[in-house]
């Protein structure tokens, strides 16, 4: 156990920072699809995945066309924006008719077939996955951080930005919120509720895609199952934060990317490779769900019956 | 009773066409062969399991693939620590499995739909992490794993088991529970004005699956004589659910056809679909299912048996045929 000092607590607080702002993405795609279709998808992690695995061979490898980082980003976020939208109609539309059961099972399909897909077509042997930022260092007083952590904050936090804004400040924004909020409705007064469901997909996959793309970087390796555990921090902060409340996970994912990070560092369940992170951020999961099921920011919902 | 005996009657053939098959298997086919439908058995147990929480309560488990490898641990750990002989730890192992599968499924009520999926994914992908760590690698190997035994091929102790459970899943889906069950799933609000508690009745539901998939699991441990944390990936928890939707969610006629699938798909899909990623067909079979079928083999059988009914219906209701001829006449004429 290393003595206490404020330069490495603050060196693990900035790291916490980067990876909830990673979870903070893929939160906000799954609290999308949770508001506007009723479903927790399962297959959002994936879905980023393989959007990353394109990337990946937009950008590194040999045979790909090589493009520059930020161009195969903005590439990728604009065909899984695409991606998502198409999946929404044929796949989660026709099975809306079966109910949530078919819906999840549906989503299930997709997260197997996603992991299947991405081992076919670029086989399931890992590949680098380099970071765009700089590998200098930012030195704060005594502090010295990453400028990986420091884009990855920015990166994400910049996307975070763009979906909250348009979804506050932009007619579409206004109308997909009604379309989720009440269907009915929202379908009597003119709006294309499907349309803007399909968009929601959309924005959602476009979303896992930077969540993806900015997690490989930081685990320097992409293979087909690396945004299994993404999914389940990003399950564990939508629910800490209400999973019907956007800012609820966002701040969920801050909250426990910071907390798993000091925690790894200053609790001894283990030092050197942190393996029990995952149980941890599970049994978060859990006691959110038996004491405060709503969430930190989320309502609890009352029906009349 | 009286009126469960004709339906027993009627599904005589097939069943005791199907204990014949089993029975002399091992007589006529090689060791290798044999253990693969020893698989299948293991298999359908763990469907059996599943078909009871997600056809009939309406929840979906993720981590059905932990709880298997919960149960296969407790038998390793059994065997390796004591001196119990396997086979005495096979209904532990499905306590231990229940026990946990029942306090798991507390929190996850707390939440309408399906946030039991939600948790047991994150236990499916948590168990790998936790059952290799190096805390309690003195218990559970770490990720290496145990070695206790030679792998066996307990065919008859499978099938024997599987029967068995097979009855007890018939009658729990028959039973006040069973009907609890239905109700929970259907229309929960109308079962809870109608005295069931919900709360009861969807975790037992998920005690009594994971209790299942404890018993596979247990089974799965001596047929291997060792186990390690990779043997229960979040793909087989998935493989599993494809299997019970593909034998039929709901219903329990179709289940060894999800079992069958599960034991076969994956040598199929290795050979023809991709070497590297044979998950590519489990997911479009997954789809398949949902769209072409949601029914499942189940649904196909009842529709079959349906069809031979009126084929055979000269043979047993002339009188039927008569009344019913009787009744539209009457409707025509009013």
């Amino acid at each position: 156990m290393l003595a206490f000092t404020w330069t490495q607590f603050w060196q693990q607080v900035v790291s916490g920072l980067s990876d909830g702002s990673i979870y903070a993405t893929l939160a906000l795609a799954l609290v999308l699809i949770h508001r506007a279709t009723g479903v927790v998808n399962f297959a959002q992690g994936n879905m980023g995945m393989f959007s990353t695995f394109i990337a990946w061979w937009l950008i590194y490898q040999e045979t790909g066309p090589g493009l520059t980082f930020w161009l195969g980003f903005a590439l990728v976020t604009l065909m899984s924006f695409v991606g998502g939208a198409v999946i929404y109609g044929v796949v989660i539309r026709p099975l809306q008719r079966g109910g949530e059961l078919a819906i999840v099972i549906g989503t299930i399909a997709l997260l197997i077939l996603f992991q299947g897909l991405a081992g076919w077509i670029w086989n399931p042997e890992p590949k680098a996955f380099k970071s765009p930022f700089p590998n200098s260092q930012l030195h704060i007083g005594d502090v010295v951080i990453s400028w990986l952590w420091v884009g990855t904050i920015l990166v994400s936090l910049g996307c975070v930005a763009v979906v909250f804004l348009f979804f506050r400040l932009t007619r579409t924004g206004l109308m997909m919120r009604a379309a989720a909020l009440r269907a009915n409705t929202s379908r009597l007064m003119g709006i294309r509720v499907t349309l803007m469901l399909a968009l929601g997909w959309g924005l959602a996959a476009a979303l896992s895609a930077v969540a993806g793309m900015m997690a490989a970087p930081s685990l320097g390796t992409l293979d087909p199952f690396f945004m299994l555990s993404v999914l389940v921090y990003a399950f564990a902060a939508a629910v800490l934060g209400g999973i019907d409340s956007p800012i609820g996970a966002v701040v969920g994912a801050y909250i426990l990317g910071v907390g798993i990070s000091l925690l790894s560092t200053y609790v001894n369940y283990i030092t050197v490779d942190s393996q029990l992170n995952l149980p941890v951020a599970l049994a978060i999961l859990l006691v959110i769900l038996l004491f405060r099921p709503s969430g930190l920011f989320g309502r609890a919902v009352v029906r009349r019956v | 009773m009286r009126r469960l005996i004709p339906t027993v009657g009627l599904r005589a053939i097939p069943v005791g066409a199907a204990v014949a098959f089993l029975a002399t298997y091992p007589l006529y086919h090689s060791n290798v062969e044999t253990l693969k439908f020893t698989l299948v058995g293991i298999y359908l147990i763990a469907i059996l399991g599943l078909n009871i929480l997600t056809g009939y309560s309406g929840q979906i488990s993720l981590g059905h693939g932990a709880f298997i490898g919960i149960g296969a641990y407790t038998t390793a750990i059994l065997v390796d620590k004591t001196s119990l002989s396997d086979v005495a730890t096979i209904p532990l192992a499905g306590l231990v499995a229940g026990a946990i599968g029942f306090l798991f499924g507390f929190p996850a009520l707390r939440l309408h739909g399906v946030y039991l999926a939600l948790a047991t994914f994150g236990a499916a992908v948590a168990f790998i992490q936790l059952v290799q760590s190096v805390h309690y690698q003195s218990f559970t190997g770490g990720a290496t794993g145990l070695f206790y035994g030679l792998p066996k091929n307990p065919y008859y102790l499978t099938w024997g088991i599987a029967a068995a459970l097979y009855a007890a899943a018939w009658l729990l889906v028959h039973s006040k529970l069973g009907r609890a069950l239905t109700a929970v799933r259907d229309a929960p609000i109308a079962a809870v004005s109608s005295g069931v508690n919900l709360a009861l009745a969807k975790t037992l539901a998920f005690g009594i699956a994971s209790a299942y998939a404890g018993v596979a699991g247990s089974l799965l441990a001596i047929r291997l004589g060792s186990v390690n944390p990779y043997s229960f990936p979040v793909a087989l928890s998935i493989l599993l659910l494809t299997g019970a939707a593909l034998g039929g969610l709901g219903t329990l006629n179709g289940v060894v056809f999800g079992a069958l699938f599960i034991q076969f798909a994956p040598d199929f899909a290795i050979d023809h679909v991709s070497k590297t990623a044979p998950e590519v067909a489990y997911g479009l079979i997954l789809l398949a299912v949902l769209f072409l079928m949601p029914g499942g083999a189940g649904e196909l059988l009842h529709r079959l048996g349906g069809l031979l009914k009126k084929a055979a219906k000269p043979l047993y209701s002339r009188t039927a045929d008569r009344a019913e001829a009787v009744v539209t006449s009457t409707r025509s004429d009013t």
